[in-house]
């Protein structure tokens, strides 16, 4: 963990959700300041993939309670453009194909929406391509990939490299990349490992939900939280990752049950 | 679907105004002393009113059709008025032409005199049936074309008028080519002489007007070998409660090695979020590849009218002969559109594209119906269809009923088809992205049009895009 601490970015407090009326999200509290790598493990079902789309707006989820400050701002008012204008980016764990809508197409409105809701001059096409291209020049993606509509026919890993190329052109201040490693090959997770690493700075921050451990063998959070069952039960640092991938969730689970059980001993006696 | 999306469909009409401008009408209803009255009135040879007459006998032993996929009240065809005309007032140049009408393209955004010069494009303004004015003839006239009104073409070159007309369409064609055929009032005439490009874009704005008047446009276009031409209709209406008949008829004719290309934008009154009003679209156009290695192709961008029942076709006659279709139909609240193409190979190595897009949105619905047929004699010939289809929403209904019959065995037939829908996840990754829905939907919609758009001349792609646009507003969400 690092010892100076960047201004905060995020702060969740008591979130909770449901989708088609099932509660999923049961109270989470998350805070996260500038220049951190959070890392969100925990088994499937734990409500992390509905953490990181509450977080982006997705309609289909409800929030029910506890707030979300973002810069200040309240995120939860805010629509997911305006969320995604204020400096949220979420790379989607399965990238929706676009067919007909070419990638430069799409990524050069995303980006002059983007630069001008935060009063930044817009590219016109060709000063746009020379962008781009320097852009994926760095991530080593293919040109190609811009002439091609949105994610359509794209493999596993070329939408996940697609994802991050997004990523590096609109900037954001906090990126939610959810589960964006899981069915990469090695190469491809190298790239965005590569990306991420380049793109972490002093003032903006991540957040990555994963499954496994193996992309934090790359990109090395600060923080690792443990999710189950709606909630965050452990938080730790890097090391807590080697551990869990070492032992698996269960003991995590154990301890939290059995404190959990604890507090509601000594809640009991006191009262 | 969210309200967005609902929204975005639900915007109303724009164009809904009308202008004042003094009309004389015949009488309500059909019959031979009408068609007499249309033809005197508009000083019509013997001929054309024996044309009529006979189209008007045949449509008396017609039934109207009822196979397309619509439903709408029964039309009584003794409460419209088949004749309208602004007064006539002699007009000769733009300056003279009424500034109200004037008026009323420029609340369509079609400032007509300046837009026709800076794009060069000459425009044949069709107002309530009859053309008040036409620019850019001369310079027309010079390379030996003609492009007019049909009733000066049937004043100025009836030998010309009288050798197609009736040529592709017969009178007895189909029951509302038989109305047109009896009644039809005005329209466009083009003939492009041997070997001349047409050298500009030609290009028609319809505007019905008068309330209760059906409109019987008549076009006719022939292209003499070697000739080429590119030919736009575009159309708005206002708004108006009752509903209003069009039943035009477009002919085209091109002759060995001819070029016709028509485009077409067609936004006429739907009628309101609840089906009331609305134009009754029911067309009649089709092509005649006549000589060898002739070339037809239709575009259309159909987003208007309450029904739509329109199939532009190819007779694919001339050996080597190509006949093209590209359509984009759009339908929103209660509209109902039974649209596509026929094309009819009949001369040897022959060939057809149809590309057609379908979207619904809101209650309506939305039937691509296309017939390919490959005659006996049709050796080599070859066909290739796509039709996709997009919905919006969860009330609205696409179907596509493709016919193929082949009679050759040498011919090649390919059929595909799509059906999608535009969903709250495809929404979401544009807005996470910093896209707001009403240009998420329309980067969408104009990508999934694409093949169709890039058909169409400049200016009119920009405008069908615009007008998607539009007409989706508020539809998604």
């Amino acid at each position: 963990m690092k010892n100076e601490k960047g201004p905060e970015l995020l702060d969740v407090r008591a979130l909770t959700a449901k989708v088609a009326g099932v509660p999923i999200l049961k109270g989470i509290d998350l805070p996260v300041r500038a220049g951190e790598i959070h890392a969100i493990m925990g088994p499937n079902g734990s409500g992390k993939s509905t953490f990181a789309k509450v977080l982006a707006g997705h309609p289909a989820y409800e929030v029910t309670g506890g707030t979300v400050r973002f810069q200040g701002h309240d995120l939860l008012t805010m629509e997911p453009e305006d969320r995604a204008r204020a400096g949220i980016f979420l790379g989607f764990q399965y990238p929706v194909e676009i067919p007909g809508v070419s990638n430069s197409a799409f990524l050069r409105l995303a980006y002059n929406t983007v630069q001008g809701a935060r009063g930044k001059d817009e590219l016109d096409p060709l000063e746009f391509d020379d962008f781009i291209r320097e852009k994926m020049k760095l991530l080593d993606i293919d040109p190609a990939f811009l002439d091609r509509s949105v994610n359509e026919g794209f493999s596993g890993g070329e939408k996940k490299r697609n994802e991050i190329l997004q990523l590096a052109v609109l900037e954001p201040k906090l990126a939610i990349l959810d589960e964006t490693d899981s069915g990469l090959d090695i190469d491809a997770l190298r790239v965005v490992a590569g990306g991420v690493n380049s793109m972490l700075k002093p003032d903006n921050a991540f957040v990555l939900v994963t499954h496994y451990q193996r992309l934090l063998n790359y990109i090395i959070p600060d923080y690792v939280h443990v999710m189950e069952g709606g909630r965050i039960i452990k938080t730790g640092g890097k090391e807590l990752a080697l551990e869990l991938e070492s032992r698996g969730y269960d003991w995590v689970v154990d301890e939290y049950r059995a404190g959990e059980q604890e507090k509601g001993y000594v809640g009991a006696s006191a009262a | 679907m969210s309200s967005v999306l609902e929204q975005l469909v639900n915007k109303p009409y724009e164009h809904g105004f009308r202008t004042d401008i003094e009309t004389e009408s015949a009488p309500k209803g059909l019959s031979e002393d009408t068609i007499r009255l249309i033809s005197s009135k508009k000083n019509e040879p013997e001929w054309l009113l024996e044309f009529r007459l006979k189209a008007y006998r045949h449509w008396l032993t017609m039934e109207e059709p009822h196979w397309p996929n619509v439903k709408y009240p029964k039309i009584d065809f003794q409460d419209i008025i088949y004749y309208s005309a602004p007064k006539p007032k002699k007009k000769k140049s733009m300056d003279e032409v009424d500034p109200e009408l004037l008026r009323t393209f420029e609340k369509l955004g079609v400032p007509m005199n300046e837009r026709a010069a800076l794009a060069g494009v000459a425009v044949d303004v069709i107002f309530d049936s009859v053309s008040v004015a036409t620019t850019y003839k001369e310079k027309l006239a010079k390379v030996g074309i003609i492009f007019c009104s049909i009733s000066e073409a049937v004043r100025d070159h009836p030998d010309l008028v009288r050798k197609y007309l009736g040529s592709v369409v017969p009178p007895g064609d189909n029951y509302y080519a038989a109305l047109n055929s009896a009644v039809f009032t005005d329209g466009s005439f083009v003939f492009i002489p041997k070997g001349v490009k047409c050298p500009m874009e030609l290009s028609t704005y319809f505007r019905i007007n008068t309330e209760n008047s059906g409109q019987f446009e008549r076009t006719l276009i022939v292209a003499e070998e070697d000739a080429s031409v590119s030919y736009l209709e575009g159309c708005t209406a206002p708004k108006f409660d009752t509903n209003q008949l069009h039943a035009a008829v477009v002919e085209l004719v091109a002759l060995d090695r001819a070029d016709i290309k028509y485009s077409t934008v067609q936004n006429w009154y739907a009628g309101d979020e609840n089906g009331l009003g609305g134009i009754y679209n029911f067309v009649t156009k089709r092509g005649l590849c006549k000589g060898v290695s002739s070339k037809i192709s239709w575009t259309q961008v159909e987003t208007g009218s309450a029904i739509t029942w329109k199939y532009p076709s190819c007779i694919l006659l001339g050996d080597n002969s190509i006949g093209e279709f590209y359509s984009v139909a759009l339908t929103n609240h209660h509209q109902q559109a039974d649209t596509g193409t026929k094309m009819v190979h009949l001369g040897k190595n022959t060939r057809s594209t149809i590309i057609s897009k379908g979207i619904s949105a809101g209650q309506s619905n939305n039937s691509y119906r296309g017939l390919v047929k490959i005659g006996a004699k049709a050796a080599g010939a070859r066909n290739y269809s796509q039709c996709d289809s997009m919905l919006i929403g969860s009330k609205s209904g696409a179907n596509t009923f493709p016919y193929i019959q082949v009679n050759n065995p040498t011919a090649t037939v390919e059929h595909e088809a799509t059906t999608s829908k535009i969903g709250e996840d495809q929404l979401f990754y544009f807005r996470q992205r910093g896209i707001g829905t009403e240009e998420a939907v329309s980067m969408i919609i104009n990508g999934f049009c694409k093949e169709v758009f890039q058909q169409l001349p400049m200016e009119f792609a920009v405008e069908a895009t615009k007008l998607l646009g539009l007409k989706l507003e508020g539809s998604v969400g």
